[in-house]
């Protein structure tokens, strides 16, 4: 009779064992690739600064390069990057390529914001050097807001002309402001943005070559379109919500 | 032992009052066992830290009157929402809070719902009634929907909304995506309103392939679409080269000629080199055609196949017999009958012959087919259901050729077998089974795609709003698509219409295409003479498009039956067009017209009316405004532009009626001074 109760004990005791450690199995340890070459800077080649709506993948890839002390790119040195939880990267770490650059694809998080990607390399002491970058995602108003500017404000306030899309920005005699100007436009309240949108340049003294969108976009529209304008701001608006970063 | 096995018991058990002491108190332990745990349980522990972040905050004592502890719920019968997501997520309605990044303390972001009338699954999916993290947002064995990655919560909105909405871009996409890549020709797709969504590819007919090119040109094809056309929306289906070998052979073998498709014109090629891009670029082919160009960017439209090796594709007398009349071929293709002369088809077509590519055809070298082979090809054309998107004389379009996805957003995780590695919830199962379909085994029939992550995305998040709830909702929360009409205009003009195909590029009671400017109410808009000289030659009204009308060198007696009818019946209600005089407005108010274009509503910023000091791109040029629109139109136009054309740009100024009047007697006196416009290039 003891003897059956020792062995239940033991029986029970093995079994919890067994449990916690298969369930509390070990994160399989990230292996990363062994850098044949070191550099002391890490300089952003493109991507930075792009827009995508949450939880989406950002347009381009990120490019970052690998410099030596002349400033050439480094073969082989490695890169890594880290965000906010929720923003995933394909891949999230690897050698740079013959030019020195290192090419990885973009996920923001779910959540509406700018976030700020950091890729980092180490030097031939094992000193972390940062390149900090930052993206913008978009949420339901934001998105709806760009498309908004995309169909009726993007043609005079983008000075940029595409083939499909020709810009009339340089047609006009007094300048728009282009809606990532943050000095100019993080200066205006909500209400003088709502004020020039809805009754024109000319509420705020300025050229009647804005007209007046009142009567054509609706109140949830401009508010809309505000919250896009505020959202790529740069430098970024005080409205603009938090920064997602690595914790 | 036993002794103290015995001693134990007999301190506890030995008599009944010790009994019933111990029992008791055993019972009040594990009565206890259940306050202690609500008392531990995580939305408390959230509850707490909320309160601790905001007792910091300027506007700590609203936030806190505005506080509710315990278990929140929000309950809505209607849609099946148990949703206690608010008992952690305390402070979504909290305005104030933006600068908060930890979640569950963020502010829900602005959305056109109340999060009281909609709950939370609804949109973000998850375990409703579920008190712990783990449980909400994660799949366990008795829930299977976790949370909706953020990237397809649009597939949500696509539940109810069943049209196309300007925030909804991404589900948009998908659905498009969709009817483009003829998806749906395969799968079927019921939509909750009962119609079958419709393809939108056009695949052509095979049944009379060999009059237009070649068995080596498809075998070519079959193995690899894109290495022909970058942008070609037919996907690999990974044949082995015997395969490609037998089922060419059976196209060929199974083609039959047709009369008059292929022609050899008379007329000679304009000798000059630069002759067939000039026709090429007037008659404005890349509206719908795209070329690569040296650089490898894919240039123009995507109406037509892409043209970039076309000369490799298609043989000379049939590309001439095409550009002589397409309709021959193929009587409901989208591209227009152009009238072509025959020196103009033989410089076209000499243009199009030359875009030929010697590296795609020039390694395959095929004997001819025997009758094993040509049976062998004819089996798997049917067994890769080739006949779903093409007709293919003698072979019969399957039935529900791949399962039906009328309801693949609520298939159950337990029913799919997903890949090693792969996680296990339903959105990754569907992009993974579009991205690689064959990984999943390597006898699936569905073929390989060549689509960016993004577009992968989209039609996953098109894909998922096809699922139970979307089926089931009762109609009224449902907010419905507008479907496309099937409008067929009348008589000579309606065939002539269809002939020049006008509705791949305009859109006229609700049937047509979106490049050009809806007609619907065109009748009311123009001037007759105007609309004849421009069918005659059109020139362009905006200088900035890229894509416009081209000359179908129409006789004068097709001129005049178009114009008769788009005069007669495309009329608008709401505008009568003999109103108002063309002329005799008096110089004040056109003076005054003039002073309200250029001050008040500043209307150069957009449009052009003196070439010399106005240079706004967005609008038409209005220099000959006066002999092209109506007064009655302009006038109206002025008052309200969305009424009489949805969605157009130019915005509503609510103008006083002297204003709009002033403004169209100053437009309608830009009559140009008889000078003709000329199209830009």
């Amino acid at each position: 009779m003891t003897r059956d109760c020792w062995s239940i004990v033991i029986l029970f005791i093995a079994l919890t064992a067994s449990l916690t450690t298969s369930c509390s199995r070990k994160n399989a340890s990230v292996t990363l690739p062994k850098p044949t070459a070191f550099g002391v800077a890490v300089v952003e080649s493109s991507g930075g600064k792009q827009v995508a709506q949450t939880g989406s993948l950002l347009p381009q890839p990120v490019v970052v390069q690998v410099n030596d002390e002349q400033g050439n790119g480094v073969t082989g040195a490695l890169v890594q990057f880290e965000s906010a939880a929720g923003v995933s990267f394909d891949p999230p770490n690897g050698l740079t390529d013959s030019s020195g650059q290192f090419t990885t694809n973009v996920s923001l998080g779910g959540m509406a914001g700018r976030y700020q990607l950091t890729a980092f390399t180490f030097d031939k002491s094992h000193k972390r050097i940062d390149l900090v970058l930052q993206e913008i995602a978009l949420g339901y108003q934001q998105t709806l807001g760009r498309r908004l500017n995309d169909q009726y404000c993007d043609r005079c306030h983008n000075p940029e002309s595409t083939v499909e899309r020709v810009s009339n920005y340089d047609n006009l005699e007094v300048k728009p402001h282009p809606f990532t100007e943050g000095e100019t436009l993080n200066k205006m309240t909500d209400a003088d943005l709502t004020a020039i949108i809805t009754y024109g340049g000319p509420a705020l003294n300025k050229s009647a070559l804005m007209p007046a969108w009142g009567n054509t976009l609706s109140k949830t529209e401009i508010q809309a379109l505000i919250s896009y304008i505020r959202a790529v701001a740069d430098p970024p608006s005080r409205n603009s919500g938090p920064i997602y970063a690595k914790n | 032992m036993k002794a103290n096995l015995k001693s134990l018991w007999q301190k506890l058990f030995g008599d009944s009052v010790r009994a019933f002491g111990v029992v008791s108190l055993v019972f009040l332990l594990s009565l206890a066992i259940a306050p202690a745990k609500n008392h531990f349980s995580e939305w408390r522990h959230y509850q707490h830290g909320y309160l601790k972040m905001i007792r910091n905050r300027s506007e700590a004592n609203t936030l806190q009157r505005h506080f509710r502890g315990g278990i929140q719920q929000i309950w809505l019968p209607e849609l099946g929402v148990v949703d206690r997501c608010t008992s952690c997520h305390v402070a979504l309605k909290e305005t104030s809070l933006t600068d908060v990044a930890t979640q569950p303390f963020r502010a829900h972001p602005v959305i056109p719902h109340k999060l009281d009338e909609f709950g939370c699954t609804t949109c973000h999916r998850g375990q409703g009634a579920a008190t712990t993290v783990s449980e909400a947002h994660n799949s366990t064995l008795a829930w299977e929907q976790p949370i909706l990655p953020a990237k397809y919560n649009e597939s949500s909105c696509g539940e109810c909304h069943r049209n196309s909405q300007l925030g909804t871009p991404v589900l948009n996409e998908g659905r498009a995506m969709l009817a483009r890549y003829g998806c749906v020709n395969c799968h079927m797709v019921k939509l909750p309103d009962g119609s079958t969504m419709k393809a939108t590819d056009d695949p052509p007919s095979l049944s009379h392939i060999a009059d237009k090119t070649t068995r080596e040109w498809i075998y070519a094809w079959l193995k690899d679409p894109q290495a022909y056309a970058t942008t070609a929306t037919m996907p690999n289906f990974k044949l082995s080269d015997d395969d490609a070998r037998d089922m060419s052979a059976f196209l060929i073998a199974n083609s039959t000629p047709l009369a008059g498709d292929s022609v050899a014109v008379s007329g000679k090629a304009a000798a000059d080199p630069t002759a067939g891009a000039s026709l090429y670029g007037e008659s404005f082919c890349a509206s719908c055609h795209a070329v690569q160009n040296a650089a490898g960017n894919v240039v123009g439209g995507n109406v037509g196949p892409e043209l970039t090796r076309i000369g490799s594709k298609a043989k000379p007398e049939w590309l001439q017999g095409w550009l002589k009349n397409p309709r021959i071929y193929d009587p409901t293709t989208a591209m227009p009958h152009y009238r072509f002369n025959d020196a103009q088809v033989a410089t076209l077509a000499g243009f199009l012959e030359a875009k030929a590519d010697s590296d795609l055809l020039g390694s395959i070298h095929l004997d001819s087919a025997t009758p094993e082979q040509i049976a062998h090809g004819k089996r798997l054309v049917s067994d890769y259901g080739c006949a779903s998107c093409h007709e293919i004389a003698g072979i019969k379009k399957p039935d529900n050729f791949a399962p039906e996805l009328s309801r693949i957003g609520s298939k159950p995780v337990t029913q799919l077998l997903f890949l090693p590695g792969m996680p296990h919830t339903l959105p990754d199962y569907i992009a993974g089974k579009i991205k690689q379909p064959r990984a999943f085994s390597p006898g699936l029939k569905m073929p390989q795609y060549i689509f960016t992550a993004t577009q992968i995305d989209a039609l996953t998040t098109a894909l998922l709003a096809l699922n139970e709830r979307a089926n089931t909702l009762p109609p009224s929360l449902t907010v419905s698509a507008v479907p496309e009409t099937n409008y067929q205009p009348a008589g000579k003009a309606g065939k002539l219409m269809t002939d020049l195909a006008c509705f791949s590029c305009h859109r006229i009671n609700g049937h047509g295409g979106d490049m050009a400017p809806d007609l619907t109410w065109e009748g009311s808009s123009v001037q007759r003479q105007w609309l004849v000289d421009f069918l005659k030659n059109p020139n362009t009204l905006r200088p900035a498009l890229i894509r416009r009308m081209p000359r179908f060198n129409l006789t004068d007696a097709e001129t005049n039956e178009l114009a008769d009818y788009i005069m007669t019946v495309y009329q608008s209600p709401a505008v009568d067009r003999d109103s108002m005089p063309l002329s005799g407005y008096s110089q004040g108010d056109i003076e005054l017209g003039k002073q309200l274009f250029y001050g008040k509503y500043s209307c150069q910023g957009c449009h052009i009316v003196d070439t010399k000091t106005d240079k706004g791109y967005i609008g038409p040029t209005l220099t000959h405004v006066g002999s092209r629109l109506t007064a009655a139109w302009i006038y109206q136009w002025m008052k309200n532009p969305q009424a009489l054309r949805p969605g157009t740009v130019e915005p509503n100024r609510a103008m006083s009626d002297e204003d709009a009047r002033a403004l169209t007697a100053f437009l309608i006196s830009q009559k140009g001074g008889g000078k003709q416009e000329v199209a830009k290039k």
